[in-house]
């Protein structure tokens, strides 16, 4: 794709209609006018009857227009940052973190602290991860350059809390290890791109 | 050495001759690739990158010299092929784990791979399994990351002295032909040695037993030696860097605390490592793992504040040591001036005695050299240091004349010590008796002075020792054989002569010295001497606590002013702790101790100190700001670290109505003292330039005072001491309650004996030095120390041993079964 798209600044097909109405009022005399005619055409009722005809519609054709928050949500789009969560490998259940603290790095509102051991088996133990929602802002940076798909944005927007600083620890965003079979991979942020073996140099192996 | 002009990519840069074309590029900020090449250490190949052109010819810019004129171009075409494939092959089988990786962020092999734009692998080689493994209690080394730079083993063996580590056997394949063929040719050649070697320990075993003082950590590019304290505790980038000097004895190292919250439970700030400037100062052990010894005080208790204001209003005395600032040193003097008290400071009172009695003979108020000049000598001389514990970097700078500049060394000691002849095979060791210190000075008197210089009445002194010996010796003469011999194809017999060597005994005569048999000096010391002294020119004097705390000091310290007078040697001293200095320079300090005693930092009946056990908190050297005197005589400054909390010494100041609004206020006002400056102390640099240049504090002003017509005494040996003998002497990385209390040095309180005299004695012991004064002590061998003399450590402020030890480093002793 060449830039010719994004420098064309005059996005979309006009399809604009003129609204067709009557000349303004301009004397007193023509105001009263105007008041006296529309209160005798009875426009209210014609509004009234809109409305009767929407609930009769809603309760007996079921044709409901309301989404009933929060009973019901609306799907959103993958790419849709929310509250964050962290994934595991699907064969060993073994979280994907690896303590490397890109994203703590990363992270413009400086909200992601991550606790690191050596642990028995020489390995980087991820002991405590935490982000403070209170501060985050949902930019993406941390999944987007997480080199394990570690990190991800979730679909749980709803942020609200009673403290500024609501915190999240790494048990409440790590998959359940009970759910890690419905665990999917994100396609959003940071995700592997479909091309991306067409991108790679191969490294030569002796084996 | 003369400044001389070469020209580096065409543009002229002013150089010093004999200089390495990649320090003269880095001293002009210009930026040569180079992995293996050591500052102040010996350059070893082993990485090749640092391939340049210099008038024409490839040559390695970290072993070839600059010369007049000389033209360099740092990238050529070939160059840049070498230096891509050399990354190339630091990049195979190089695990994949910058994620994990303690370097990751810091690490060179990440650096030049993005520098040199390394962005695909040419070549490939099956791998080998390599362990991870614990080389000693602060060192851990992954060799799977290990990129065999050797920087390790060369600072551990050119700077350090143990030479703990060298490269072993990797058991990688070989290369095949074909590599060799199709690859550049320095590229190869660095690949061939890496895929042999990897580090291991040189004795053999597991474990480097070393000195632990982790400098091969600081100074390993990748993540493969990392102290084992930090492995995966934090990623380099997160650590705030605070720029300060070392607490914990007189080389006054600069270091850099790097701290960080202590974890995500609790934000209070934690110090997680020490880093320092590897390429220009060299720490030890207990300047790299002797960082948390902070002072964690809950606020201010006003209640004991309360207590404390009234001790110093009925004290007598205040005693303190010498791990102290300028700035409080100054402040207890200006207590002393306004409360009318004592001051008593053991180390500092007895060093100031010696630098007093030493400035009246010799004109001016500090010794004429520093360390730096010291590393610069070819002959260095070392009296009364335990060399290996008293002073690191006076160590270091024995060891590295050694190494860099094809050296010699005089090591004078009673207790005997392995390491230190194995820094040279040029070193000489006296293990002299105890008390025959002045007999090791006029015998340096005799070695290297000028005799025409010498008084008349030393100078015949002197020569009493001498006389004239007849000696038989065996001397190879040629003999000429004659022989008859058969020739085998012609059977034809033949006479033939042959020179043979023979050995004849025949009578010389000799020139023996009585000064060195009296110290126990080996009989063909004349010709070792000899030897040792081919091409020397510059020399060095390196004077250590045992002459301060000495029944002679006096005669001593005239002697060291004599020998500097006419040996044209440098002349350095040892101060006994970190600051003794600098409180010698300020402090008007009192012989003896009486009444009601304030400890500061020390034990007394009211107990102001940095360490838990005290009535008052003060803060610790890494919670507060100030300056010390190193021993080379130059006014550093330090940061803290960490916060504190509680009082400091200016509150009381304060509350006498003679303190300032802060402590560092106290700084300028300093020049009241001879030597120092008037400068603040935020106005105080704490560095190093790209050339090495030490750009610290201020240097302090050796100021010239009235020469005294004094005259040495000759020695006698009455003051020589016989029979048990205990030594005061700290263990390796131990100096004082700080470093005893940080969690990674272990070394105890204990009798430190050499392995033959642990056979001969228990595992724990009772050490009486007189009918009231006896230790229980735990005997610990240190394979280190040869001899019978016994080591009672003194980094415990409160067992008072300096008190038992009184103006003496060694004393008579009766150990018994404890
Ligand atoms: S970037 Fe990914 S792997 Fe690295 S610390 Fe963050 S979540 Fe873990
Ligand atoms: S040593 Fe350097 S290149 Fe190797 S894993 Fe560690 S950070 Fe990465
Ligand atoms: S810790 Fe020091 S002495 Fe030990 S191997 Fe490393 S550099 Fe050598
Ligand atoms: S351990 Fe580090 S310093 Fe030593 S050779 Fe390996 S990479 Fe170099
Ligand atoms: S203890 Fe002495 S030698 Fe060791 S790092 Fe500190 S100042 Fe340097
Ligand atoms: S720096 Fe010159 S060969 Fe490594």
């Amino acid at each position: 794709m060449g830039l010719e798209k994004f420098k064309d600044r005059n996005v979309g097909i006009q399809q604009y209609k003129v609204v067709e109405h009557e000349a303004f009022p301009k004397s007193n005399a023509q105001k009263f006018a105007r008041v006296m005619k529309r209160m005798v055409k009875g426009e209210l009722f014609v509004g009234l009857w809109v409305t009767l005809r929407t609930m009769y519609q809603a309760l007996f054709q079921d044709d409901m227009h309301t989404v009933k928050y929060p009973f019901e949500k609306l799907p959103i789009s993958p790419r849709y940052r929310a509250i964050h969560e962290m994934l595991r490998l699907l064969e060993s259940g073994h979280y994907r973190c690896i303590g490397c603290g890109l994203c703590e790095k990363i992270c413009i509102s400086d909200c992601i602290k991550i606790d690191t051991k050596y642990d028995e088996n020489q390995r980087k133990e991820v002991t405590e991860y935490t982000i403070n929602f209170g501060r985050c802002i949902f930019c993406g940076y941390c999944a987007e350059v997480c080199p394990e798909l570690a990190i991800v944005h979730g679909g749980r927007y709803e942020t609200s809390s009673q403290q500024r600083a609501s915190f999240s620890i790494f048990e409440d965003m790590l998959t359940p290890i009970d759910a890690l079979s419905s665990q999917k991979e994100y396609p959003g942020f940071g995700a592997v791109s479909p091309n991306a073996d067409d991108n790679i140099k191969k490294t030569p192996l002796a084996y | 050495m003369s400044e001389i002009t070469i020209k580096i990519d065409g543009r002229e840069y002013k150089t010093q001759e004999g200089e390495y074309i990649l320090n003269a590029a880095r001293a002009n900020d210009v930026f040569i690739p180079a992995i293996c090449y050591l500052t102040r250490c010996s350059p070893t190949l082993a990485c090749r990158i640092c391939l340049v052109e210099a008038d024409g010819k490839q040559v390695y810019a970290c072993n070839a010299k600059v010369k007049e004129g000389m033209e360099v171009t740092v990238s050529t075409p070939n160059i840049l092929k070498e230096r891509r494939a050399i990354m190339e092959v630091y990049d195979v089988n190089h695990p994949l784990q910058c994620g994990v990786c303690d370097k990751s962020g810091e690490c060179e092999l990440q650096n030049y791979t993005l520098e040199i734009g390394v962005d695909s692998q040419s070549y490939s080689i099956p791998d080998t399994k390599r362990e991870n493994t614990n080389w000693s209690s602060v060192l851990h080394y992954d060799a799977g990351l290990c990129i065999v730079c050797e920087r390790c083993t060369t600072v551990c063996k050119d700077m350090i002295g143990d030479a703990a580590i060298k490269t072993g056997a990797r058991g990688g394949e070989k290369l095949s032909k074909e590599a060799k063929d199709s690859m550049p040719k320095d590229a190869y050649a660095m690949w061939n040695k890496l895929q042999k070697s990897i580090i291991v320990p040189s004795n053999g075993t597991e474990h480097t037993n070393c000195s632990d003082c982790g400098e091969c950590t600081a100074v390993c590019p990748v993540g493969a030696l990392v102290s084992r304290d930090f492995v995966y505790s934090s990623n380099a980038w997160e650590l705030e860097r605070v720029p300060a000097t070392c607490a914990h004895c007189s080389s006054g190292c600069q270091i850099y605390y790097e701290k960080k919250h202590t974890s995500i439970a609790n934000p209070d700030e934690k110090i997680y490592r020490v880093t320092n400037e590897w390429n220009f100062v060299s720490l030890c052990g207990a300047g790299r793992f002797g960082y948390d010894f902070q002072n964690d005080v809950e606020g201010k208790d006003v209640e004991a504040f309360e207590q404390a204001i009234n001790a110093f209003k009925k004290a007598d005395t205040i005693k303190f040591n010498s791990a102290i600032t300028n700035e409080e040193a100054f402040m207890l003097q200006l207590l002393k001036e306004k409360l009318g008290v004592k001051l008593i400071n053991h180390d500092a009172k007895a060093f100031k005695d010696f630098l007093d009695s030493y400035s009246k003979a010799s004109g001016s108020s500090l010794y004429g050299s520093d360390f730096r000049e010291v590393m610069k000598s070819d002959f260095v001389i070392s009296v009364g240091a335990s060399l290996r514990n008293d002073n690191p970097n006076a160590r270091y700078a024995f060891n590295n004349v050694q190494k860099m500049n094809k050296g010699a060394g005089l090591y004078f000691h009673p207790v005997g010590d392995m390491l230190v002849p194995t820094f040279g095979k040029s070193v000489e060791v006296f293990n002299h008796k105890v008390g025959q210190e002045e007999a090791v000075l006029y015998l340096i008197l005799d070695l290297f002075g000028d005799k025409d210089k010498l008084p008349v009445q030393t100078k015949d002194y002197l020569a009493s020792f001498h006389k004239t010996v007849k000696k038989t010796i065996k001397e190879k003469v040629m003999e000429s054989v004659t022989s008859t011999v058969v020739d085998k194809e012609t059977g034809e017999s033949k006479e033939v002569t042959k020179k043979v060597p023979k050995m004849v005994d025949k009578e010389v005569e000799v020139d023996e010295n009585g000064l060195v048999s009296i110290l126990g000096g080996s009989d063909n010391f004349a010709e070792t001497f000899e030897k040792m002294m081919k091409k020397k020119e510059n020399f060095s004097l390196i004077i250590g606590e045992d002459l301060y705390f000495h029944p002679r000091a006096r005669n001593l310290s005239r002697l060291v002013a004599l020998i500097e007078d006419v040996c044209d040697m440098n002349l350095v001293m040892i101060p006994p702790r970190t600051n003794s200095l600098g409180v010698a320079m300020i402090c008007n300090l009192d012989e003896e101790e009486s009444g009601y005693i304030v400890g500061y930092n020390e034990h007394g009946h009211f107990r102001l100190g940095a360490r838990g056990f005290s009535k008052l908190d003060i803060p610790a050297l890494n919670q507060q700001e100030g300056t010390f005197v190193t021993m080379n005589k130059v006014v550093v400054p330090t940061n803290p670290a960490l916060e504190y909390k509680g009082y400091e010494l200016n509150d009381i100041l304060n509350e006498f109505d003679i303190g300032l609004d802060e402590t560092i206020d106290f700084t300028p006002k300093l020049a009241r003292f001879d030597g120092f400056k008037d400068i603040e102390f935020d106005d105080l640099p704490n560095g190093y330039t790209n050339t090495g240049k030490e750009n610290r504090g201020y240097i302090i002003d050796n100021i010239s005072v009235e020469k005294q017509a004094v005259s040495v005494v000759e020695f006698n040996d009455s003051i020589v001491l016989e029979g048990e003998i205990a030594y005061r002497c700290n263990p390796q990385r131990q100096f004082n309650d700080f470093t005893d209390k940080s969690h990674q040095i272990n070394e105890e309180f204990a009798l430190y004996v050499s392995p033959s005299k642990a056979q001969t004695l228990e595992e724990e012991v009772e050490v009486e030095f007189d009918k009231d004064t006896t230790l229980k002590l735990k005997v610990v061998v240190d394979d280190r120390i040869d001899g019978d003399i016994v080591l009672v450590p003194d980094f415990k402020s409160h067992q008072n041993i300096y008190s038992i030890f009184g103006k003496d480093r060694y004393k008579t002793v009766t150990i018994k079964k404890g």
